[in-house]
């Protein structure tokens, strides 16, 4: 082993240990879940609205109307194309400057993100829908039910299995997405963040590497048992359906 | 819309456009790469590398990438290892890219009936052989459609470079914004850039999904 490797290797492990120190250092560990709260009731807010929206979208394009499913069809895709941070800066900048109004950060975040999850759903609950077999459909129409008792007593408690897992992943979506809040000047997890590698610059100069390992840790933290929910009811739903 | 604004940042954005393509390219490439080891690992079961793929996805998929990227970019200095923007970029982008790559060939390679590999084995096949003869022929073409959607996935992520200051589109855009404030034109060009990109690749995503469910599902 190279020996002047030696020193280098044992500095560079004392200056990580002092980094963890800003971590544990006054609030700042609350101060950074506030953060994250802010991220996540956004993230919440925007799934309050746009799930049901996607909903009624889902069930409108599966009408007869060309012109309905048309216009839902490149609503969807509008939102596929482009990326969600862009969708972001066209509500950040446009919603001020046409109608005229004052809104704040978070509020774009919801308007922006509730209508990306509205778009998203509408797919989900649309491959639900039609993946109900005819023949229930046919039965149904039999019994002298019309259109909305059969999406109410039909379609939709035969596809909502399918769909609930597809909610949950976007809903890690959502939440992963919020990340990009800071820049349209939200106070999020990642801001508070970076207010705390500030303060302690000339203190802790390796603060970076803690505090975004943990805002990494934070994310995964809430992410992942969602994503496994979503995994668990997916192969269940699949399974019931097979038989 | 003042089309005069439009045609001056135009050199720019058609800068910034090549800028996107070569990031997404290359991070689509590494990350179909990476993602088919890690899918055959786990495939194979392979000791040590099948938990490590499983863990890599597990990780990159529930932790967003501007974090990922901060984490590279910023935290690594902080600690004395010091990485440019665009390998930063391209590294995180392609083992992010690679974890949902990778659960896209174990989508294609699951629908290998498992008698083809018991055959193979019977046959005396070694690893190698039966990825090269059994696995890859029949679960790469069941594959493509959601290696599709994840390219496109990747390209839409290149947006989120610019919080380490690539100077890609939606960098270009917000610098421009920045300067001139002309807020409308800009926005405009940025979202017609990411169209003339995405629209084509999703058409050909949906010719894709077509073709494998006529050839693949059996209609009864």
């Amino acid at each position: 082993m190279d020996p002047s490797a030696l020193p280098d290797a044992l500095s560079l492990a004392s200056a990580t240990s002092r980094g963890v120190g800003v971590l544990v250092a006054g609030d700042n560990v609350t101060r950074l879940l506030e953060g994250l709260w802010t991220s996540l009731s956004i993230a919440g807010l925007a799934l309050l609205i746009g799930v049901p929206l996607g909903v009624i979208l889902g069930a409108l394009r599966i009408t007869r109307n060309p012109i309905v499913r048309g216009v839902l069809r490149v609503y969807l895709e509008f939102f596929r194309i482009i990326p969600t941070l862009v969708v972001l800066f066209l509500a950040y900048y446009i919603l001020p400057a046409e109608f005229n109004v004052q809104v704040s950060g978070p509020t774009v975040a919801v308007v922006a993100f509730g209508l990306w999850v509205s778009a998203e759903t509408s797919d989900t609950v649309r491959g639900g829908l039609v993946s109900v077999p005819d023949h229930q459909i046919d039965a149904g129409k039999a019994l002298g039910m019309n259109d909305v008792q059969l999406l109410w007593h039909v379609r939709l408690p035969q596809s909502i299995n399918l769909m609930i897992p597809a909610t949950i992943n976007l809903a890690t979506r959502v939440i992963k997405t919020t990340s990009l809040l800071l820049l349209i000047s939200v106070i999020d997890v990642v801001t508070v963040g970076q207010q705390i590698m500030e303060a302690n610059r000339m203190t802790h100069p390796d603060a970076a590497f803690w505090v975004y390992g943990f805002i990494f840790l934070l994310y995964f933290i809430v992410c992942w048992p969602l994503a496994r929910l979503a995994q668990t009811l997916e192969k269940r739903a699949k399974e019931r359906n097979n038989g | 819309m003042n089309w005069t604004i439009v045609a001056h940042s135009l050199p720019l954005f058609a800068r910034a456009f090549i800028v996107t393509l070569r990031l997404s390219a290359i991070s689509v490439v590494l990350a179909t790469v990476l993602g088919l080891a890690l899918a055959l690992f786990r495939e194979y079961r392979i000791p040590v590398l099948s938990q490590a793929s499983t863990a890599v996805e597990e990780v990159f998929r529930n932790t967003p990438l501007l974090i990922q990227l901060f984490f590279l970019y910023y935290g690594f200095p902080s600690i004395g290892i010091k990485l440019t923007a665009s390998f930063c970029a391209v590294f995180g982008m392609s083992v992010l890219g690679a974890a949902y790559m990778s659960g896209a060939f174990q989508g294609g390679f699951g629908g290998i009936p498992r008698i083809q590999i018991e055959s193979a084995r019977a046959l005396g096949l070694s690893t190698p052989q039966m990825i090269r003869y059994v696995t890859l022929p029949q679960g790469l073409a069941r594959s493509v459609p959601a290696i599709a959607a994840n390219a496109i996935f990747i390209v839409k992520e290149t947006s989120v470079f610019t919080v380490i200051a690539i100077p890609e589109l939606t960098n270009t855009a917000r610098d421009l914004i920045g300067m001139y404030y002309h807020t409308n034109e800009y926005l405009f060009e940025l979202v017609v850039s990411y169209a003339i990109i995405l629209i084509p690749m999703s058409v050909v995503l949906t010719l894709l999904e077509r073709r494998v469910r006529r050839g693949s599902f059996r209609t009864s």
